[in-house]
């Protein structure tokens, strides 16, 4: 309770702000996928961001880049954050680029072996 | 021993009240139903000695017959099938007791290359056969090692029988190594976590104390036991006993503890008037039946299952099968041998705050709690396996599954007429729910699915579709693959999932596969592991193992080049530090990947005697490969598949 409400206070405030953060637009994903990677994202998420039992699924479709900087940098679920010491916004909005670039996955139903 | 005495002796060996003689070819079963046992023949060997070469006896260099093949007769009575041990010189006198003597049958003697292997093949091989193995080792150093296989032993409740050969006479034991080799009480080392140990001084002993630890051992709630066994009575030969005859106890097992009869119809009463009862089983069902008996629980009162695994508890594919969130709606939950029933109805968030995380609750207020468990039977509290405390409703103490039909009893009477038109409705809502979290699952599954490294999901499903027309056994751990096996294969058999390793101590998922695939073995079934790389590489001996003694498995490698769970752990740490994690080249923190240089495992299951192929990187090349390894294993030769994986 007390978790997500500071969560949510935390949120409102940096969505006013963070504005002054780069833009999405300008991110390369690319080179996301190297800050992904060498960030460490990789580890709880999969290499495609798909989640699993260490951590959510990040794409297809990540949260808008706002909500995702807040996020990162202030989570305080199981989530580490990553603060600007450690990340800078650049490698954040390429990572988040990157994830945006990841291709819905195919309906289960047309895969036959999740189907059997 | 002159010929005439040892005659005299063997004539001697009688059954007083309800033990038995000693008679190594006169199968167990056949003696507890004897009425009045008298002497009983003489072995093949033992006619043979007394008949073909009657100097022999006199002539042989102890003089007499070993005080170990007394020990391999006792042995005998408990239908031990296999005994999986790293040969050492205290137990010298038994070993070749057992392989010649005792003719290397009930048990067989499997060349293990490490003690804790040799512990964790019984661990797994208990789990498939619900019948323990005994294992030998050096009492110091030998049990030094097989001390962590034992611990998890303990932690998943699972009877190993070890036998730790020990010199206790300081006086005569030979100087030098054996010396080293020796102590004064081995079972201290491992007395938190055995149920039960003893030295025995003298034969009789020996007999009683063997008997008596198979027996506590296989009471719920199980565990392991140590013998620390003199090598000096090993090899001792047996003496006169004069009036007082060797004789042999009979194994009666113990029927296991049941809940409190008033308790069983209070929670009756408390889950038959729930408006949401949720069951929660962990280790619950010890046996096959125990499933069955769940599934009767959960159907007469329509209630969900949430399965934690360390057990087929209950059958993947019932609809009231369902996951942990679904503590959160329940006006009742029971808890059944529950390893952590805390952590079912609390969470616990590694987020650092104040520096160690933080705690809340998974249930509403005023949720009724009711736990039957074995464990709180087990009070040695060293080691901290009871995990946080939990307060409860009703609490009963004793074995979930031998409790589990007056339950059902007691609910079947406590449900009025008026309920069970709310209970049905409550069975709809499960079907649907059912139905919608089973394609969730699969929706999960195809994030990733054409990704390289291969996804957990996708090598799951692939190593399902390569086997799914056999009699299946998932002889791994490894919950490490985002569980997918858990969700996705339909687990409805006791031999479908042999759970985790109880203490978590890792090197205990290979060896446990193999012991595993053994009983799967003799059952005519088709071992499959899901590999961990980590695992595999404490103590890979064991593939040599499964080679040499012919125990055929699948094991497909979920190779993610790292210990992962560390990995996080430490680049956790560092974002709570606000420290940028050092990767010293690596793709993970120092000290947690396995990689630069990457291991082949592929070559070094080769070169223990393994049909093996990799590394496998690509998605398209697993379900051939599959298809060749396991023609190879239906041929009775284990196979392993070095695939690359995603992390989790
Ligand atoms: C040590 C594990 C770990 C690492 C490393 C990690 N995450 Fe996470 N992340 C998690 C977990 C666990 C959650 C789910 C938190 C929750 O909801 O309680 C999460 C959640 C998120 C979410 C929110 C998703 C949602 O839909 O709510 C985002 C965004 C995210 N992570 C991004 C990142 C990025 C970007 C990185 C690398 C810079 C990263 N994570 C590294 C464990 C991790």
């Amino acid at each position: 309770m007390e978790t997500t409400l500071r969560y949510l206070l935390l949120l409102a405030a940096a969505v006013l702000i963070s504005f002054t953060s780069r833009p999405a637009a300008a991110a390369d994903a690319v080179k996301g996928k190297i800050a992904f990677e060498k960030n460490g994202c990789w580890q709880c998420h999969g290499y495609e961001g798909q989640g699993g039992a260490a951590g959510k699924t990040l794409a297809p479709k990540p949260m808008a880049y706002e909500a995702f900087n807040v996020f990162v940098r202030n989570s305080n679920t199981q989530m580490p954050p990553y603060p600007k010491q450690i990340l800078s916004d650049a490698d954040l909005a390429d990572i988040h680029a990157y994830l945006s670039s990841i291709p819905a996955p195919k309906d289960y139903k047309t895969i036959p072996l999740l189907n059997q | 021993m002159a010929r005439k005495d040892r005659r005299r002796f063997l004539t001697g060996v009688l059954a007083t009240g309800a033990a038995t003689a000693v008679a190594p070819a006169v199968k167990a079963q056949e003696k507890e139903t004897e009425r009045a046992p008298t002497a009983l023949p003489p072995t093949t060997q033992v006619a043979a000695l007394e008949t073909e070469n009657p100097g022999e006896m006199a002539e042989n260099r102890i003089k007499g017959t070993a005080g170990s093949d007394f020990m391999v007769d006792v042995i005998k009575t408990l239908n031990i099938k296999y005994c999986p041990a790293n040969c050492a010189s205290s137990y010298r006198g038994i070993h070749e007791s057992l392989i010649n003597y005792g003719g290397n049958k009930m048990p067989e003697f499997l060349t293990c290359m490490h003690e804790e292997s040799a512990v964790a093949m019984g661990h797994g091989y208990f789990k498939v056969a619900g019948k323990p193995l005994m294992t030998l080792c050096h009492g110091t150093v030998g049990l030094q090692h097989a001390t962590m296989g034992i611990y998890n032993a303990w932690c998943d409740r699972v009877p190993v029988i070890v036998i730790g050969g020990n010199d206790l006479d300081a006086a005569h034991r030979p100087p030098g190594v054996p010396t080293f080799h020796s102590a004064q009480d081995i079972g201290a080392m491992v007395r938190d976590y055995t149920k039960w140990d003893d030295t025995p001084i003298s034969l009789q002993h020996f007999a009683q104390s063997m008997v008596r630890a198979y027996k506590i051992a296989m009471t719920p709630p199980y565990g392991p036991v140590l013998i620390s066994l003199d090598a000096g009575l090993q090899q001792e030969v047996i003496k006169e006993h004069g009036s007082e005859k060797l004789y042999i106890p009979k194994y009666v097992p113990t029927s296991p503890p049941q809940g409190d009869s008033g308790a069983v119809k209070e929670a009756a009463r408390m889950l038959a008037a729930a408006d949401n009862p949720v069951i929660v089983a962990d280790r619950a069902a010890r046996t096959p039946n125990g499933i069955k008996l769940l599934v009767q629980l959960a159907e007469l009162l329509q209630a969900r299952v949430i399965d934690q695994g360390s057990r087929v508890n209950f059958p993947k594919t019932h609809y009231l099968s369902t996951g942990p969130a679904a503590v959160s709606g329940a006006d009742v939950i029971i808890g059944l041998e529950l390893s952590d029933f805390w952590n079912t109805v609390n969470n616990w968030t590694d987020n650092g705050e104040n520096g160690v995380g933080e705690n809340s609750s998974r249930i509403k207020p005023g949720t009724k709690l009711i736990s039957i468990s074995a464990s709180e039977l087990l009070t040695k509290s060293n080691f901290q396996d009871f995990q946080r405390f939990q307060a409860v409703d009703i609490s009963m103490v004793g074995d979930a599954e031998a409790t589990l039909p007056a339950l059902i009893e007691a609910v079947r009477s406590a449900i009025p007429n008026s309920r069970k038109d709310a209970i049905a409705q409550r069975g709809q809502a499960a079907r649907k729910a059912f139905a919608d979290q089973e394609a969730r699952a699969k929706q999960a599954a195809t994030l990733g699915w054409d990704a390289s490294p291969i996804s957990t999901a996708r090598l799951v499903m692939e190593t399902y579709n390569a086997v799914k027309g056999l009699d299946w056994s998932i002889v791994s751990q490894s919950g490490n693959t985002s569980n997918w096996q858990n969700r996705l294969w339909p687990l409805t058999e006791h031999h479908h999932w042999i759970g985790r390793s109880g203490g978590f101590g890792v090197g205990y998922g290979a060896p446990a596969s193999v012991g595993a695939a053994l009983a799967n073995k003799d059952a005519g079934r088709i071992s499959v592991n899901i590999q961990a790389d980590g695992d595999l590489m404490y103590a890979p001996g064991v593939l040599w193992t499964a080679a040499k003694h012919k125990i055929p498995q699948l094991a497909v490698m979920h190779n993610n080049r790292g210990y992962h769970q560390e990995v996080m752990h430490v680049q956790r740490m560092a974002s709570f530090r606000n420290r940028k994690s050092n990767y010293g080249g690596d793709m993970g923190p120092v000290g947690t990947r396995i990689e630069n240089p990457d291991i082949e495992y592929h070559k070094l299951a080769e070169s223990m005697g393994w049909w093996a192929k990799g590394p496998i990187k690509d998605p398209a090349q697993l379900a051939p490969a599959l298809r060749e390894a396991v023609k190879v294993v239906q041929s009775g030769t284990p196979a392993l598949l070095n695939v690359w994986t995603q992390p989790r």
